[in-house]
């Protein structure tokens, strides 16, 4: 079906004199370039960018959509990554004149209907985090890290401490370690214990005076609720530090525990996720976060207040961060976010959760009699299965089986993540795939297990490649289409 | 609720299966008291109509296109985004897509990225792209970071005071804490002092970062910095305008080593300043160093060309706190906006684009500062969409008011960013930006110095 050129890249379908476009004619009366700018900053030649006509380029990037998968043609049951349905209304009202064509620096008065609905999205982000203040500010989950990180430690120089230390489980994101790093801090990890909870020894056993902050995601990469995180906030508190919540998992218990009932100073949302923003093939998420009032000095600036009926920027805040991004944030996700929560109310965003997790136990209920789920019965919004029993009597990887899920049209789960399960297959349903959906998907799941291994180590055998090598694309890197270094 | 797949009968079975009696159960590992026991404060459920009758509302409180012609800019700018680019990024297979962890079902993606990061190397001349970061301000802080990790040099940053100003509260932020030193460099002429440069750069400077065109449209001598930056063996972090270089010689051949921009002009909207683009482009010697995600080439099984996310090692999910920098994303829709919006214009379309901006831009300074109480300042300097004004009679605010009240959006008052400049305010005048717009403009600043009634455009 498919010809030659649908593969080809835009540096080779280019040809000399082809446009896609038409500007109009200046309007103003035109001067030489060279009186108006020196000649020695023009560029003495014109841009190696390709040329094409608009049908091209049309037909160019319809066909590579053709070859991802994506949210709208298939399942993705991708743990902790929260690939659910993007809900069409979100992508037209984010797109609205009004709202998708506003200058950040318009004056304020100009802008009354944007800032109110930041104001009401920093209340409601408040609301179901149980931290009273919020800044919208950072552009990503591990954006607000970072930034969360930072208010902790011009929290502790406002008070005179100087700490050092961050702890975070040996299960959490990479990121929280490498933004902790880069906030200046001295990551340490501590063990998880055989149920996947923190290992409560190894944690009061570096829970030393100079503890900053203790970071926790909960529910956890393995899809479970850490049931000492009373006693964990405690203790951390009691030592002066603080707790921050990755809240990579919020939609497990949206309207069921709030981050800030259970004793956590600081987290991040990540709305792309929790709020079902598109991913984008990679991006763009956001990264709001909620703190403490006592924290809420340090965020970075500028936040929305409101005075009266009108709604303002403010700037002045004299012990904030700084900024930790130009402009006020990544609006246009934080509008999806809005909205989504809206469609919802306070009923439907507990439904939201509630379904999550009916569909993950589900889920786990049946794929726990042929792939182990080695920390527990039940689990919140995920969950994490092991290969390790197949890998040894038949040489099965987690690999081998996500990647064979791509020949029955199911995008593979998170594979080799988080790194104390090994041969982690980590699911997570959501709450917008029906049950007929995850009946096929289990089926399908149980066929792969019992299919040849030969098969399966040369899976996927329908996809546009196979399995390419990567070895051979980090020894040798080619970065752009012209030029491969050895 | 509305996305809700599972009917009543449906989540009874699930529950017998799963051999539990309620939903309620399931969260029984939440101790009971670390529940919420009320329903959320929040407003009550709204249908997809109600929904869209109150962001209307929303909408309608905010001046946009519609309402004023915008003169503003100040790294946020008004461009024509051609309707291939939305008709093909809102294609659901692009934007509803994950992360192309798995490459076999993203060639799309992935190869759109690998594209993306051609077209950056050709627009700026640099080696390498990666495939882009969060925005133009953080790309710079992250190229900061990279600089200082890279190779046994100074520890001091040295910035240009013609850099975006908020730009350089990011780099404040991002390093203040951690003890590295930033010297800026004020430019009271509106680009840079090359004597004061040569004075302040030496071999403690780990680099130097410029912008061109600066933050007041001025077109800094890059190549003259770069050249002090190199004798003293201190990386060149050039942040620029992508549109600019349809015109204006490219980082890559005035001797930046590290090239970082906003790219959103490239195709994408202002969106109230987000989401935007974060270009990084740079020279070979950083390739292990890159943040962000990478694109590579490589051969399938069957020996079939096609991309992979490569170069992962200096990632954080597999360095973690020795990770080149904590970010785990890009802006992949935005970058095939501008990868769409490149293909489009060619060479000749992206020419043309930043000539109609510098032509018109030209006619305004001129026009505008014809006005009696304005005047054009750092009028000696070439410049590429944006200038400066000052208001001689000192009531920045209220001419802009004033202005706003006929229609038009007439600039960005710069007494916020530079105290000492509260009587002046940069104007921005895009392809978009028609001749009446212009005129109508200076006719509406006349009226207000006058003292007549404004007229609307």
């Amino acid at each position: 079906m498919r010809n030659q050129q649908a593969t080809q890249l835009l540096s080779e379908l280019s040809r000399p004199g082809r446009t896609a476009v038409s500007w109009p004619a200046c309007d103003v009366p035109e001067q030489p370039l060279e009186e108006l700018i020196p000649s020695n900053f023009l560029a003495s030649e014109a841009l190696k960018l390709p040329e094409l006509t608009e049908g091209e380029v049309v037909r160019h990037y319809t066909n590579l959509s053709t070859k991802n998968m994506s949210v709208d043609t298939h399942y993705y049951p991708l743990g902790s990554c929260t690939m659910k349905y993007n809900p069409k209304r979100n992508e037209r009202l984010a797109s609205m004149p009004g709202i998708v064509d506003l200058h950040p620096y318009q004056d304020e008065s100009t802008i009354q209907g944007m800032l109110q609905l930041l104001f009401e999205l920093q209340g409601i982000f408040s609301e179901i985090s149980g931290l009273p203040a919020c800044s919208l500010q950072p552009a990503a989950g591990a954006h607000g890290e970072l930034a969360a990180l930072m208010v902790a430690a011009k929290y502790f120089k406002s008070i005179g401490e100087d700490r050092k230390v961050v702890l975070a489980p040996d299960s959490s994101h990479g990121t929280n370690p490498a933004s902790a790093q880069m906030a200046g801090f001295k990551a340490v990890s501590i063990k998880s214990d055989p149920n996947g909870g923190v290992d409560m020894e190894d944690f009061r056993k570096k829970l030393t005076d100079d503890i900053a902050v203790l970071m926790i995601t909960n529910p956890s990469t393995l899809g479970l609720f850490e049931k000492n995180i009373r006693e964990i906030a405690d203790a951390v508190h009691e030592k002066g530090g603080l707790i921050y919540l990755d809240g990579a998992n919020m939609n497990a218990i949206l309207g069921i525990a709030r981050p800030g009932d259970f004793g956590a100073d600081m987290m991040h949302y990540n709305p792309h996720k929790t709020f079902s923003g598109p991913h984008g093939g990679g991006g763009p998420g956001a990264g709001p976060i909620c703190v403490t009032e006592a924290l809420e000095p340090f965020l970075p600036s500028p936040v929305v207040k409101k005075q009266g009926d009108n709604y303002k920027l403010e700037f002045d805040r004299p012990q904030s961060i700084g900024r930790v991004r130009s402009f006020f944030g990544n609006v246009g996700v934080l509008v999806r976010a809005y909205c989504y929560i809206l469609s919802h109310g306070p009923v439907g965003l507990r439904q939201v959760s509630e379904n999550a997790v009916l569909n993950a136990n589900y889920l786990l209920s049946k794929v726990k009699h042929f792939l182990p789920v080695p920390r527990g019965e039940r689990c919140m919004h995920e969950f994490v299965a092991s290969a390790s029993k197949l890998k040894q009597e038949r040489g099965i990887t987690a690999m081998d089986i996500g990647k064979r899920l791509l020949d029955y049209g199911f995008h593979a789960p998170t594979v080799y993540f988080p790194l104390t399960i090994p041969e982690a297959i980590m699911v997570e349903p959501t709450e917008t795939e029906s049950k007929e959906t995850l009946d096929a998907f289990v089926e399908t799941l149980f066929k792969i297990t019992e299919e040849d291994a030969a098969l399966l180590h040369d899976a996927p055998h329908t996809t546009p490649i196979s399995r390419p090598n990567e070895v051979q694309a980090a020894r040798s890197p080619c970065l752009r289409a012209d030029f491969c270094s050895t | 609720m509305t996305y809700l797949y599972n009917t009543p009968d449906d989540q009874a079975a699930m529950l017998k299966s799963i051999g539990v009696e309620s939903i309620e159960e399931l969260f029984a590992t939440i101790p009971s008291d670390l529940r919420l026991k009320r329903d959320l404060d929040l407003p009550p459920m709204m249908g997809e109509l109600e929904l869209t009758q109150h962001i209307s509302a929303l909408a309608a409180k905010n001046a946009s296109p519609a309402t004023h012609a915008c003169f503003l800019g100040g790294g946020s700018y008004d461009h024509f985004v051609p309707a291939v680019v939305d008709a093909l990024a809102s294609r659901g297979e692009f934007y509803t897509s994950y992360t192309p962890y798995q490459p076999e079902v993203s060639q799309g993606n992935l190869q759109a990225m690998f594209e993306y990061q051609t077209l950056i190397c050709d627009l700026t001349g640099m080696d390498l792209s990666n495939a882009s970061l969060y925005d133009g301000g953080s790309a710079l802080a992250e190229a900061v970071i990279m600089a200082l990790n890279t190779g046994k040099r100074g520890e001091k940053v040295v910035v240009l005071g013609t850099v975006h100003p908020e730009y350089r509260q990011i780099l404040q932020t991002y390093f203040t804490h951690l003890g590295i030193e930033i010297i800026e460099i004020p430019c009271v002429d509106g680009v840079a002092d090359l004597a004061k440069v040569e004075e302040t750069v030496n071999a403690d400077t780990n680099c130097v970062v410029v912008q061109s065109p600066n933050f007041f449209g001025g077109i800094e001598d890059v190549a003259a910095i770069a050249e002090i930056a190199h004798k003293n063996d201190a990386v060149v972090i050039q942040s620029f305008d992508p549109i600019s270089l349809g015109l204006l010689k490219r980082p890559g051949d005035l001797g930046a080593d590290i090239a970082v921009a906003e790219g959103h002009s490239l195709g994408s909207p202002m969106q109230y300043g987000g989401p935007y683009l974060g270009i990084m482009a740079c020279n070979e010697q950083f390739v292990r160093r890159l943040p962000g995600r990478i694109v590579g080439q490589t051969e399938d099984r069957r020996g079939k060309r096609c991309w992979v996310l490569t170069l992962q090692t200096r990632e954080q999910h597999i360095r973690r706190e020795k990770a080149t920098s904590n970010i785990c994303t890009n802006q992949g829709l935005f970058a095939l906006r501008a990868s769409i919006y490149m293909a489009l214009l060619g060479p000749g379309g992206m020419k043309q684009a930043a000539t109609l901006c510098t032509q018109k831009a030209h006619y305004a300074q001129t026009k505008l500062s014809e006005v009696e109480r304005l005047e054009p300042v750092f009028s000696s300097n070439p410049f590429f969409k944006e200038f400066v004004l000052r208001d001689t009679q000192g009531n920045v605010e209220g001419l802009l008011a004033e202005a706003r009240e006929a229609g038009f959006l007439g600039g960005i008052p710069l007494g916020q960013f530079f105290p000492e400049m509260d009587d002046c305010f940069l104007v921005c005048v895009t392809e978009k930006r028609t001749k009446s717009e212009i005129d109508a403009l200076a006719r509406t600043f006349s009226l207000i110095h006058s003292g007549g009634s404004t007229i609307h455009a």
